[in-house]
């Protein structure tokens, strides 16, 4: 599997991520290396192994639910670039 | 899984028979005190911001840490699908960018689901009933809310609703008209009314719906399907999948393709539009959120979890069949909501079941939906309309005259029995008494009399004269006997 130019292009606009049209050719091998490295990995057989997902035996921590946290409303606006009322103010965006 | 093709289901085109199929995704806010990942409230409406912790506003370092409450009541609705529960389940990023989404993703469940596939019954009417499968339950996070109104160049962004839980229940693509899919998001919203873990209200989207519709010749494989994204009413529901799949019939009548897109229901115009900024957002680059392990559950605390579900509502209904002997609709009525149901019971104990239910169905219900108003603000009590099914029952009043003792009990109050006694209301049963009144009026009409003597169906004008005379207290049973008796017929 690699991926093209225009894929590269892609992936970079839905990352909003800017990228000029001389780094275009650069980040695509990259990617492809990336790529070439993983299809080396499918190579190896792994039926009936479980993916691991943490190297201790770790159960996923729960909260009780109980309202511990909020009403902070002017931290959460403090570093806005635009803020009215505790609202934070963005460029208009409607469908 | 509804394989056959209903003709009565199929919509005319202007070359033939057409057979709408609609799927949908339902997202049912979780009933719960915090959020899914933070300790912030869930609570409706509130300052701007002020339910937002500095997870939910996705400040740099910030760990989400999952409420077990949200698990739980996901589990009670998988169970209340009837739907298999996953031991293991997993929550994912999915990527997009939008200002109420802070994260730059949704915490969501993609490959792995907690719930997989069950079936919920639908009542379509009192004659149709519909099995619609369950494809899978899964959690995730809501985005915040945007606000557009306030100014030409700018949206308002509040994170209030960012990070609630939500569980979006997708179904298999089993409708096959409005009518359907109206029914079984209602049904929907009755079972998680009924569980507790939702609380179905439409005006504050607890419960919108993404719907998918295709259409296609009765026997064709499935069309290419649009999606209708964040419906908010049932009405809507039904009024847009009509519009959606008129709009496609017309395409493809007039030698044209549909393209899978995703469009925006606009009542007001009673069409559906093209929302073309969220088509390159369907490339969602899901990966395991590497924040959150994956989710186990004991099948034991699965067990637990079932073995405290209350009542559903299909149970219900087939008990109020059995038990109170009622005709299936009746029973469908009644247990449409747990408060009704509840409220029958009551009067209906130790009572005749089926006065009981016609009385909640068509005096109250019918009331109260004029009035526009619910079971829990009735202001006739199960205990007043039980005192009026009672002396109903034991002759004290006609059936007539209960409706009047109804409707001073719903505009004055007051206990049924004592209002009968005070107003003079009872049941005239001394046939005395309404001897008195039928030979008054033979002896004031002998045309009339000569006629019924001929005509035996001029007994009904007798009647209602000897109800008038008694001022409607007589009892009617009574009425007729004697009438019968002095006419000789």
């Amino acid at each position: 599997m690699s991926v093209d130019t225009t894929t590269v292009r892609r992936i970079a606009h839905l990352s909003r991520i800017a990228v000029t049209d001389d780094e275009v050719a650069h980040l695509q091998s990259e990617l492809n290396a990336i790529l070439a490295f993983v299809e080396q990995l499918r190579g190896v057989d792994v039926e009936g192994v479980e993916p691991m997902t943490s190297v201790m035996p770790m159960q996923l921590k729960k909260r009780a639910d109980q309202v511990t946290d909020g009403f902070i409303a002017d931290e959460i606006v403090a570093n806005a670039p635009r803020r009215e009322d505790h609202f934070f103010v963005v460029p208009k965006v409607v469908e | 899984m509804n394989t056959h093709v209903k003709p009565s289901k199929l919509v005319k085109g202007a070359t033939g028979d057409w057979e709408i199929i609609v799927g949908m995704e339902v997202h049912a806010q979780v009933t719960s005190r915090a959020k899914l990942f933070s300790g912030a409230s869930t609570e409706f409406g509130g300052e701007p911001n002020s339910h937002v912790s500095l997870i939910d506003a996705a400040m740099p370092g910030m760990l989400p840490v999952i409420n077990a409450e949200c698990v739980a009541q996901a589990v009670r609705t998988g169970l209340g699908l009837k739907a298999q529960i996953n031991l293991t389940s997993v929550f994912d990023r999915k990527n997009y960018f939008y200002p109420d989404l802070p994260q730059g993703y949704q915490i969501s469940q993609y490959k792995s689901p907690i719930v997989g596939e069950g079936e919920v019954i639908v009542d379509v009417s009192p004659t149709e009933q519909i099995r619609v499968g369950i494809e899978r339950l899964h959690l995730e996070q809501d985005a915040g809310k945007s606000l557009h109104d306030q100014s030409a160049t700018e949206s308002l962004v509040d994170l209030n609703r960012s990070g609630v839980a939500l569980m979006e229940i997708v179904s298999k693509p089993d409708l096959r008209s409005a009518d359907e899919a109206r029914a079984y998001v209602s049904k929907l919203r009755t079972i998680m009314r009924y569980l507790g873990t939702c609380d179905g209200n439409m005006e504050q989207g607890s419960l919108r719906a993404d719907v998918n519709v295709s259409v296609r010749r009765p026997g064709d494989p499935l069309g290419t399907r649009c999606e209708i994204k964040n419906v908010n009413s049932i009405r809507f529901i039904g009024q847009a999948i009509e519009a959606e799949a008129r709009r496609q019939i017309g395409i493809i009548e007039d030698g044209g393709v549909i393209e899978q897109e995703t469009r925006l229901f606009d009542p007001t115009r009673g069409e559906t539009r093209s929302m073309r900024s969220k088509e390159e957002a369907h490339d969602y680059r899901y990966f395991p959120d590497p924040d959150l392990l994956p989710l186990h559950l004991d099948q034991s605390y699965i067990e637990t979890l079932a073995a405290d579900l209350p009542e559903l509502p299909d149970e219900k209904r087939a008990r109020f069949i059995k038990d109170y002997a009622l005709p299936p609709y009746d029973a469908g009525v009644l247990v449409a909501d747990r408060e009704s149901a509840d409220f029958f019971e009551s009067v209906a104990k130790g009572r005749d079941a089926k006065l009981a239910a016609n009385w909640v169905i068509n005096e109250l219900f019918g009331r109260l939906n004029k009035e526009g108003q619910g079971i829990a603000t009735s202001p006739v009590s199960a205990e007043q309309l039980a005192a009026i099914i009672d002396l109903i029952s034991d002759g004290t009043i006609s059936g007539k005259i209960a409706k009047d003792v109804f409707e001073i009990v719903w505009s004055e109050g007051g206990d049924p029995r004592a209002l009968v006694e005070s107003r003079g209301m009872k049941q005239v049963t001394d046939t005395g008494a309404i001897e008195a009144a039928i030979d008054q009026i033979i002896a004031s009409n002998p045309d009339k009399v000569a006629q019924a003597q001929q005509k035996p169906t001029m007994l009904g004008w007798f009647v209602g004269q000897a109800m008038k005379a008694t001022g409607g207290k007589a009892n009617p049973q009574a009425v007729n006997t004697l009438l019968k008796a002095k006419l000789g017929i």
